[in-house]
């Protein structure tokens, strides 16, 4: 049999990739291209009193210039609902240029049209916006007098508040408790990519060339916006670069760009500029939040309540859910979760990698080190000691292997021996530590039901396609993987075929689920069209396969045959030839399991980390990591452990570099480039080991639970708890800048 | 990106000419920050004067042991040139920490000295900064100034200076050579820099129209021993928190000369002046060097998010005055 299913295969498109072969969004060329560029509002809150376009339409090459006086009214209001629900899915329910409102800093008060994208910058800088400034709230300082408590979360998806027990009592009663509160800096996704959208009519139909995680929610979200036929909306997407959440969700300047293209008669290219995707794609929110843990004295937890504050927009009640993780993780009868917000002038959040969860775990895992210090309890021996067995309804978990991460983890780092004790190492000027944290991250089922189709040609190659799109993660080369092995056929003869929304649908891949939901639907479509050659094979009395039982059959190198006796038997060519079969297809299904089932999906893993600390200097130097992970089937362990390896710098750049500061003076973002929001660069990255635990799942599709997120949860928390202990000092803030780590001058 | 004409000549006479000439024309050599700054719109030159081709790229031993420095040479020419990595090993560290390998391989000497500050308020081009229009107000006063200047700031103007390597070349009282519309002139490197006072616009004493032809690192045996250490977030590729270049002379446990500036917190490539006099004579001990810190950051004006800043240059010229005398580098 093949089994391109768990070898660790090159990606097919890298060739691609390295050569410039690969084109993205915003290098699509078509004839009479056209070029937008957005004027983004300089305040944060307040009116567009006057636009004066005349310099701009003045300037070489400028086509047209829009604004909210001459823009169209949009067909209908968005309402926001996360993509992967396969509905519409506009990342806020506001849409800009529709009057003169400004409710934050870069919304899009203007578009300039122009026959180059230098034309078009340059005319954006012509356009004269005269405002009226209001008072703003951009910050959770400047609103902590407007602290509402929110009812539903996600586009509504979500409850707010999640409890069980008597939290309150439960605490005052608990021998050992742990309280600690924590503030969190904005952090923004910087994918490589800026996004981007072309957008073309013809006849009344609009094809979009869009930079998106999800072809099927720009369609719903254009199409809903500006009234249209679903049939007359086509979205293509070939390449992306890079996602992680700002992608997930089709942001106004899409549908700009296709206003824009009907406004001028031609196709538009808009592609957003570095500083732009700052304010135009979502972010994660400026956040704080406490915990208490409530424990007995030999360690075992009994309440525990976790509070979140964030700030979003004017217009959604939009938090990311920190406690999803924190609520089940741990056996523990009491449990309190509450989600606050501040309406303030920013854009509504959205997904950031390891949504809400990766830093509701932060909170959750340096508090449990905290306890364990509190205990004189290890911190490995702490986890294992109070790990659920099931979820809080008592449903067993569809598959575990915390446990066992926790061990192999402790093992690969060599954790067993270790001197608890805080500032006990030294190397020169530096003071060592380490440190980890238990990772879980919830499995997402939301999607409706995912298609794909798979057809055979009578050379015996095979086609295989659905609406998905490739943004980094490898789905073309798993889906590769899971056509050729259902089908019986060689990796080779299979083409994977996605990123246009004629295909069979897909959702958006989002929150770790498309490997798995792409996955399964390839894995219907290839499977019935091999049964559907079986069956024609079995009742074809010219075939040597006539007569037998479907069920006994197989396919090898595109060759059906009979399991036991494979001499007999004839090729998927010789079949289709005789039948005048040029080729043959089949549509197949899958649809996720409800939502409801009685298990508990979460993923599992273990993070551990070693650091350096110059505590006169608050430098922080990872020096090196190791995850462990449950994600159930690994497709491809090459891909899975990219992911994984990136998931883990994700972490380490969320715990020592990246934040954003709001100056609320003008309501802008302090950073608005990769000079200033600070990422790792190599030099930063130490050795990084991953290793998996191999765990049976027969709830979730094909066994797999996902590595999107999981590598990033409980990194954060592995080095932060390794900063306390070289140093001593629990630091409770995020990034840990240089000022924060460095002894007091007091103490040096 | 505003339309701009360009230009590409052979002789210094011809540039000086070109650019004196037009009140709106600027020169242009390696371009890593001009042509960033020209595409934010905080530049606005509407004649860009290529210099590429003067023969302005030598880099030539000097009588006596000091090292002529073509204002064209790169970055990455300049670090690797032995009578820099050996006779200047400070030089050439800052020049090895700053930017990334891709910017040293284009980056020239004399733009380096040019670049502009890296205050976000200067280049978004959009809020009040008195550096970039006089007279609208300095933004980072009140507002995000984690990244600014203690030492030498104004009420007008708290923006840090960004050069690694101008540290370096303060360090060692380097010469700065230019050719303009009134001749050739010789400036120290020190009196390069200007403060930012009420004029934080005017940042050297370049008058329109005179280029940077070379830079002079006179003959300083202290300098054989010096050291370049820069502190930042991360490990590369990021503008200073503090950098210190430090070199010291120990005879007997005794200081008896000490060179000290530092990146990061100044308006200007600092030279702690004040720190090498009250090294003089001392013992050569961390607290000495510890005493001279805090005497030089006395002066220090620190703001909301920038206070550390005073702490962490004292203790970052400690440690490189440390290092320095241990043996520097090597």
């Amino acid at each position: 049999m093949n089994t391109a299913i768990g070898r660790p295969v090159d990606r097919v498109d890298s060739q691609a990739k390295v050569t410039g072969g690969a084109r993205y969004t915003a290098e699509i060329s078509l004839p009479g291209l056209t070029y937008a560029a957005v004027v983004g509002a300089r305040i944060p809150s307040g009116r567009v009193e006057a636009v004066d376009a005349s310099r701009a339409l003045a300037a070489g090459g400028v086509l047209a210039v829009l604004t909210h006086e001459n823009l169209p009214e949009i067909a209908g209001q968005p309402h926001l609902l996360p993509s992967l629900l396969g509905a519409a899915a506009p990342g806020q329910s506001f849409f800009p240029m529709q009057d003169a409102a400004v409710h934050y800093a870069g919304q899009p008060v203007a578009l300039v049209v122009a026959e180059s994208h230098e034309q078009a910058q340059y005319a954006a800088s012509l356009v004269d916006v005269t405002y009226r400034r209001e008072p703003s709230i951009t910050s959770i300082d400047e609103g902590r007098d407007r602290v509402y408590e929110a009812q539903r979360l996600f586009g509504g998806l979500m409850p707010g508040r999640d409890e069980r027990g008597d939290v309150e009592t439960a605490l005052a009663e608990a021998p050992v408790r742990i309280e600690a509160g924590y503030r969190f800096a904005a952090n923004h996704h910087n994918a490589l990519e800026p996004p981007a959208t072309t957008a073309v009519w013809q006849d009344g139909r609009l094809t979009l060339y869009d930079s998106t995680m999800g072809i099927r929610a720009t369609q719903l979200t254009v199409a809903h916006l500006l009234g249209l036929p679903l049939s007359h909306v086509r979205v293509i997407t070939h390449f992306v670069g890079g996602g992680f959440g700002s992608k997930a969700m089709t942001w106004p300047h899409v549908t700009l760009a296709a206003m824009a293209a009907r406004h001028v008669g031609r196709p538009v290219r808009l592609a957003l500029t570095r500083a732009q995707t700052y304010t135009s794609n979502g972010h994660r929110e400026e956040q704080e939040q406490s915990i208490s843990l409530g424990a007995t004295r030999d360690g075992r937890l009994t309440a525990i309540r976790h509070h979140k504050l964030s700030i979003t927009s004017r217009f959604d009640d939009w938090a990311e859910p920190a406690t999803g993780v924190s609520s089940q993780l741990y056996d523990v009868e009491h449990y309190e979760g509450v989600h606050s917000l501040i309406q303030g002038n920013t854009m509504t959040p959205t997904f950031t990698r390891g949504p809400g969860e990766t830093l509701g775990v932060f909170t959750l895992e340096t508090a449990m080190d905290e306890l364990a210090y509190e205990l004189g309890v290890d911190p490995v021996e702490l986890r294992l000691r109070n790990h659920a067995g099931a979820d809080p309804r008592g449903n067993p978990w569809s598959s575990d292997g915390l446990a066992e991460c926790l061990r192999l983890g402790a093992e690969r780092f060599g954790w067993h021996g270790r001197d608890p004790r805080p500032r006990a190492r030294r190397d020169g000027d530096w003071l060592i530590g380490t440190g980890m944290a238990a990772a879980a991250y919830p499995v997402a089922f939301f999607m409706p039901e995912q298609r794909a189709r798979a057809r055979v040609y009578e050379d015996g190659s095979a086609v295989v396609q659905t609406g998905t799109q490739e943004f980094g993660t490898g789905v073309l080369t798993v889906a590769t993987q899971v056509a050729a092995d259902a089908l019986g056929l060689p990796l080779e003869s299979v083409r994977f075929e996605a990123g246009d929304t004629d295909l069979p649908n897909t959702s958006a891949a989002v929150g770790s689920a498309g490997a798995g939901m792409v996955s399964a639907a390839v894995h219907a479509a290839a499977t019935a069209l091999r049964d559907r050659l079986v069956a024609m094979a079995v009742a074809d009395a010219a075939s040597p396969l006539h007569g037998a039982d479907p069920a006994a059959v197989d396919v090898a190198d595109g060759r059906m045959r009979l399991r036991d006796r494979p001499g007999t038997g004839e090729s998927y060519a010789d079949l289709m030839i005789r039948h005048r079969l040029a080729d043959t297809e089949a549509v197949g299904s899958w649809t996720p399991p409800p939502l409801d089932t009685p298990h508990g999906l979460l993923t599992f893993g273990a993070q551990f980390a070693e650091v350096a600390v110059d505590p006169d200097l608050g430098l922080v130097r990872v020096r090196r990591m190791v995850g462990v992970f449950a994600p159930g089937r690994v497709l491809n362990p090459k891909l899975a452990r990219s992911q994984l390896v990136g998931g883990m710098v994700w972490g380490l750049s969320q715990a020592l570099l990246e934040g954003n500061e709001m100056d609320t003076r003008h309501g802008r973002w302090g950073a608005s480039n990769l000079g200033e929001y600070l990422v790792p660069v190599n030099a930063d990255i130490p050795e990084i080991t991953v290793e998996f635990v191999e765990v049976e799942d027969d709830v979730v599709p094909l066994g797999i639970k996902g590595v999107g997120e999981i590598g990033q949860v409980g990194a954060a928390a592995a080095v932060a708890n390794a900063v306390f202990h070289a140093t001593g000092r629990r630091l409770r803030r995020l990034p840990l800048a240089a000022e924060l780590v460095m002894d007091p001058p007091a103490s040096s | 990106m505003r339309p701009l004409g360009y230009a590409r000549v052979s002789t210094v006479a011809e540039a000086v000419e070109i650019v004196a000439t037009d009140p709106a024309g600027a020169f242009l050599a390696g371009g890593t920050t001009e042509i960033d700054l020209v595409r934010l719109g905080v530049a606005r030159p509407d004649l860009l004067v290529d210099i590429n081709d003067l023969p302005l790229h030598d880099i030539d031993d000097l009588p006596g042991g000091g090292v002529r420095i073509g204002a064209l040479a790169r970055m990455s020419e300049v670090a690797r040139t032995p009578a820099i990595a050996g006779r200047y090993p400070g030089v050439a560290q800052a020049l090895l920490l700053g930017a990334s390998q891709q910017l040293r391989n284009m980056a020239s000497m004399g733009g380096n000295l040019c670049q502009r500050t890296r205050c976000a308020y200067f280049r978004d081009g959009v809020s009040p900064c008195n550096k970039r229009e006089p007279g609208t107000g300095c933004s980072a006063l009140d507002g995000l100034n984690r990244g600014h200047a203690i030492l030498g700031t104004s009420e007008h103007c708290v923006a840090t200076h960004p050069s690694d390597v101008a540290v370096a070349l303060v360090a060692f009282d380097a010469v700065v050579h230019t050719a303009g519309p009134g001749g050739v002139r010789r400036i120290p490197i020190d009196d390069f820099y200007l403060m930012p006072g009420d004029t934080p616009d005017r940042e050297n004493p370049l008058r329109h129209g005179e280029l940077i032809t070379a830079i002079d690192l006179p003959p300083a045996g202290i300098a054989e021993r010096s050291v370049y250490l820069k502190f930042r977030d991360r490990q590369s590729y990021e503008f200073a928190l503090v950098s210190v270049c430090a070199a010291v002379r120990v005879e007997d446990g005794i200081v008896t000369e000490a060179r000290v500036a530092l990146g990061g917190v100044g308006t200007k490539p600092w030279r702690a002046r004040l720190a090498e006099q009250h090294l003089l004579g001392v013992p050569a001990t961390a607290e000495s060097y510890a005493a001279a810190a805090a005497y030089e950051l006395s002066a220090a004006v620190p703001r909301r998010h920038n206070a550390f800043k005073v702490e962490l240059a004292q203790r970052a010229i400690v440690r490189g005055l440390t290092q320095a005398a241990r043996g520097g580098m090597r």
